[in-house]
């Protein structure tokens, strides 16, 4: 509560910075009333705290700190705060804020964790300023606060209405607020679990400047850069050709990277074309077949690290009546957003001001404080709305060299990365391949596993404490990291993303092994992790047992022999889902027709937002499992645009059935755990269907895939 | 250079670029009119997408100079005040995640509808297959193309 405190109490202009861009597109429905600009609002209303302000005209000004990139938090946590405060949601504008260390805690968007970070704050923030308001009303009335209720911005007594929130605000601001409020019963909620419109809808669908790359401003130059190949360096840059692109003022080379800058963008994508640059080496400088090699000989490397190790694994293989052994390996990934990287900077003096794209405002601002040695306090970072993430804005590279530019160049600067350079440019998901061993005893029970993972820069590429961990009485999770000058980063639900497909495609082969049904395979495993546990669990064995049983019914597990299944389960930010994929069989041809999907991530504040999650991330999950390959020669990557980086398509995507377990926990994210297990649901189909296993992705580039002709049709 | 007189959304524009500019970044860096999405730049993805006399086109890789006399329609001069019967379906079905693919989608579904009023879902996965959504969002977008396709 003292959060709150400390807000209120705080009557900061929370009206600079941000994006003073409303959402109203119903204006039309109420034409009687008088419709304030979004600059009166703010200039009028009373801010309660960092969150939440509220005009005399009773419209409610909410700022999302969080960046927004798809996952539509700029909707749902202006959701949470308007629900404690009782808001009449037609009368709520949305804004973004802009970084401010001061206000707000964690402005970042990755790892699934604004919901569960900020959920309880919110509902304080709207909570505390509905206290105010009664208080208040209270006053006024001469009455206890007590005898009053609240609905849709209005203040009633025995019923009647008394007054609307706007005509509370002046008296409410002075008054002081309190340690502690109190926060609904969920079953009281009016706006969250209900399917609130996008607050942006009406700017997305009209062309509005919404994004990082829409930013122009007075005395702007834009620049192109071009970045080294993996493992170089330049030795020297012949910009003759450049310079000659009409439209081009000038070509610099700083920090290994050439640019060209220019009034437009276009003379600047073919100015880059006309670039000659001689590289040396300046690291190792690696092929594709060159990290094959790696793998298999790091697979058989003595000295691995143990991360997670339990019981007597030598002793359970070698008394084994069966023992299984799997490789599986997965591409370099690039994340790809639709919208490149890019970024604004106008480094004047000791003062920065940067906009743009990027999930950590926080970060950009500290590596352009480190590399300007400009103090924090000096730049100012705005977030613009971002064309997609994944992981990739994540690091401040983009931000950085643009702060760095501005700075040799002496003006404001716009760095847009062609499609190319945002593919070629680094920090993709990591390759990594795994070896997995199963011991079953005569009754093809579990009783030892080995997971030895190698990564290339995947820092630790298992997740050793996941399930199957605790399930198994001996144990082995061992990793070795390969350092590579071939940059990576989070993508999309980091290792998990690729781990969770092999690990569900090797417990299904273990299932088949051993002769029992998937789906009991996993649920036995629990129980005796339950009942058993071994060592430490980090998974919660009810809520987990929850999404398969709830993924079995849904998908009738099992019930029809005219369609082939395959399932998968993984816990991973917080939030566990499971999902079974259906293959028909239609003259001989497989055909994948849906995806069932059953999530439990407490609860569900936003449904559109939620669905969109789910849905997106089994699209993402499936489309990188099937079709994208990121490949390397000689430090670059072969794959540099969407000709040859496939993603997946419309007439690609299967129907999907989402489902969610209402555990009654406090929401956890989404962004992220939907996508983990799709791969392995869809692969352990297409095993039931055809009996081919396939180990690697993408599917389509696999021998064991190309002759099975999978068609993909929705119900 | 050279000189241009462009129809856009109704009103003529004069600019002065190299023949070979791309007319998304004539609508872009030229004019103001960003809504005209950039994101591969090789007619892969349809994020640039505008109408050429009612024709969805890819505007990454049409010079200026082939532009002519057409009538060119961006995201801004769909209609008035966000009204058209696309845009409206892809508010009521709530269609965007990022939403950096969505004015190139909506572009291609009003020219599709004009087109073929009354498609079948094949016929709509048919022509949005030319533009890439990386959020996924392909099951809301074919939902919308078909409300719009009932609403209109
Ligand atoms: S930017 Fe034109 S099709 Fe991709
Ligand atoms: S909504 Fe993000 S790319 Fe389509």
């Amino acid at each position: 509560m003292k959060t709150n405190r400390r807000d209120f109490l705080k009557v900061a202009a929370t009206a600079t910075g941000g994006l003073f861009i409303g959402f109203y597109w119903s204006g039309c429905d109420s034409p009687k009333m008088q419709v304030l600009t979004d600059e009166e609002v703010l200039s009028q209303a009373f801010n309660f705290n960092a969150y939440l302000a509220i005009s005399p005209s009773g419209d409610v000004v909410i700022y999302s700190p969080n960046p927004e990139l798809g996952q539509n938090i700029i909707t749902s946590f202006p959701m949470i705060v308007a629900e404690e405060l009782d808001a009449d949601w037609s009368k709520v504008r949305v804004f973004q804020a802009a970084l401010d260390n001061e206000k707000y805690d964690r402005q970042l968007t990755g790892g699934s964790g604004a919901m569960p970070h900020s959920w309880e704050r919110l509902r304080k923030a709207g909570a505390t300023a509905k206290y105010l308001l009664v208080q208040a009303a209270a006053n006024k009335l001469g009455v206890e606060a007590s005898e009053l209720t609240t609905e849709k911005g209005e203040v009633f007594h025995n019923g009647k209405k008394k007054f609307g929130f706007g005509e509370l605000v002046s008296d409410a601001s002075k008054l002081t607020a309190p340690d502690e409020v109190m926060l609904k019963d969920p079953k009281d909620f009016k706006i969250i679990g209900t399917p609130v419109k996008n607050v942006k809808n009406k700017e997305m669908f009209t062309g509005k400047p919404l994004f990082g790359l829409d930013i122009y401003r007075e005395g702007m130059v834009n620049a192109m850069i071009q970045r080294p190949p993996f493992g170089m360096k330049i030795k020297s840059v012949d910009d003759s050709g450049a310079r000659s692109v009409s439209g081009v003022s000038d070509v610099i080379v700083f920090n290994n990277n050439v640019a060209v800058v220019g009034e437009s963008t276009w003379p600047l994508l073919k100015a880059k074309r006309q670039l000659r640059i001689e590289y040396e080496p300046d690291g190792p400088i690696e092929s594709s077949f060159d990290h094959d090699r790696i793998f298999k000989e790091l697979l058989e490397s003595k000295n691995a690290q143990v991360m997670r190790k339990d019981g007597d694994v030598d002793a359970a293989f070698k008394n084994a009546a069966q023992v299984i052994t799997s490789e599986y390996q997965c591409p370099f990934l690039s994340h790809s957003p639709m919208e490149p990287q890019n970024f604004f900077a106008h480094v004047k003096g000791d003062k920065v001001e940067l906009i743009g794209p990027t999930q950590t405002p926080d970060r950009a601002r500290m590596e352009t404080s480190q590399l300007l040695g400009i103090p924090k306090e000096n730049i100012t970072l705005e977030l613009t709305r971002l064309g997609g993430g994944f992981g990739r804005r994540l690091r401040a590279d983009f931000v950085v060299e643009a702060a760095e530019l501005s700075k040799i160049l002496d003006k404001p600067v716009k760095v847009t990365w062609s499609r190319e350079d945002d593919m070629t440019g680094g920090a993709y998901r990591p390759a990594v391949r795994y070896r997995f061993q199963a011991a079953l005893d005569e009754q093809g029970n579990l009783i030892g596993y080995k997971l030895r993972g190698v990564g290339i820069n995947a820092g630790n590429a298992t997740r050793e404490n996941n399930f199957p961990s605790g399930s198994v009485k001996n144990l082995l999770i061992e990793n070795i990291d390969y350092k590579s000058p071939i940059t990576t980063n989070a993508w999309r639900a980091p290792i998990t993303n690729f781990l969770a497909y092999a690990e569900q495609s090797f417990l299904d082969e273990v299932a088949i092994a051993a002769k029992k049904d998937p789906v009991k395979l996993r649920l036995d495993l629990l129980d005796r992790a339950k009942n058993n546990p071994v060592g430490e669990i980090h998974y919660d064995i009810d809520r987990m047992r929850g999404v398969i049983e709830t993924a079995a019914e849904k998908s009738n597990w099992g019930k029809s022999k005219d369609v082939m299944q395959g399932f998968s389960v993984y816990f991973s930010h917080r939030s566990y889902v499971a999902q079974v994929a259906d293959i028909i069989m239609e003259n001989g041809q497989p055909i994948l027709k849906k995806i069932t999907a059953a999530t439990d991530c407490g609860v569900v504040v936003h449904p559109t937002g939620a669905n969109h999650q789910v849905r997106g991330g089994i699209v993402d999950g499936m489309g990188h499992a099937m079709f994208t390959n990121l490949t390397f020669e000689n430090g670059l990557p072969r794959q540099r645009n969407f000709d040859t980086y496939r993603l997946i398509r419309m007439k690609e995507v299967p129907e999907i059935d989402v489902h969610y377990v209402d555990s009654g926990y406090d929401p956890t994210g989404l962004g992220e755990p939907a996508l983990p297990p799709t791969g392995g649901a869809i692969a352990n189909a297409i095993f039931a269907a055809t009996g081919r296993r396939i180990r690697s992705q993408p599917f389509i580039e696999q021998k064991e895939f190309s002759d099975i002709k999978l068609q993909i049709r929705r119900a | 250079m050279a000189n241009y007189n462009l129809k856009i959304n109704g009103q003529s524009h004069q600019v002065d670029v190299e023949d070979d500019t791309p007319l998304l970044w004539v609508l872009r860096d030229h004019l103001g009119l960003v809504g005209t999405k950039f994101s591969c730049g090789i007619a892969q993805c349809g994020a640039c997408m505008v109408h050429i006399n009612g024709e969805a086109t890819y505007s990454c890789t049409l010079p200026v100079s082939g532009v002519g006399s057409s009538e060119v329609t961006t995201i801004e001069g769909l209609s008035k005040d966000g009204d058209h019967p696309v845009q409206k379906a892809w508010n009521e079905i709530d269609v965007a995640q990022c939403g950096y693919c969505q004015a190139g989608q909506i572009m291609n579904a009003a020219a599709f509808l004009k087109k073929n009023p009354k498609p079948t879902l094949e016929e709509i996965e048919n022509a949005m297959n030319r533009n890439l959504c990386r959020c996924g969002t392909y099951h809301k977008i074919r939902e919308a193309v078909a409300l719009a396709a009932k609403t209109k």
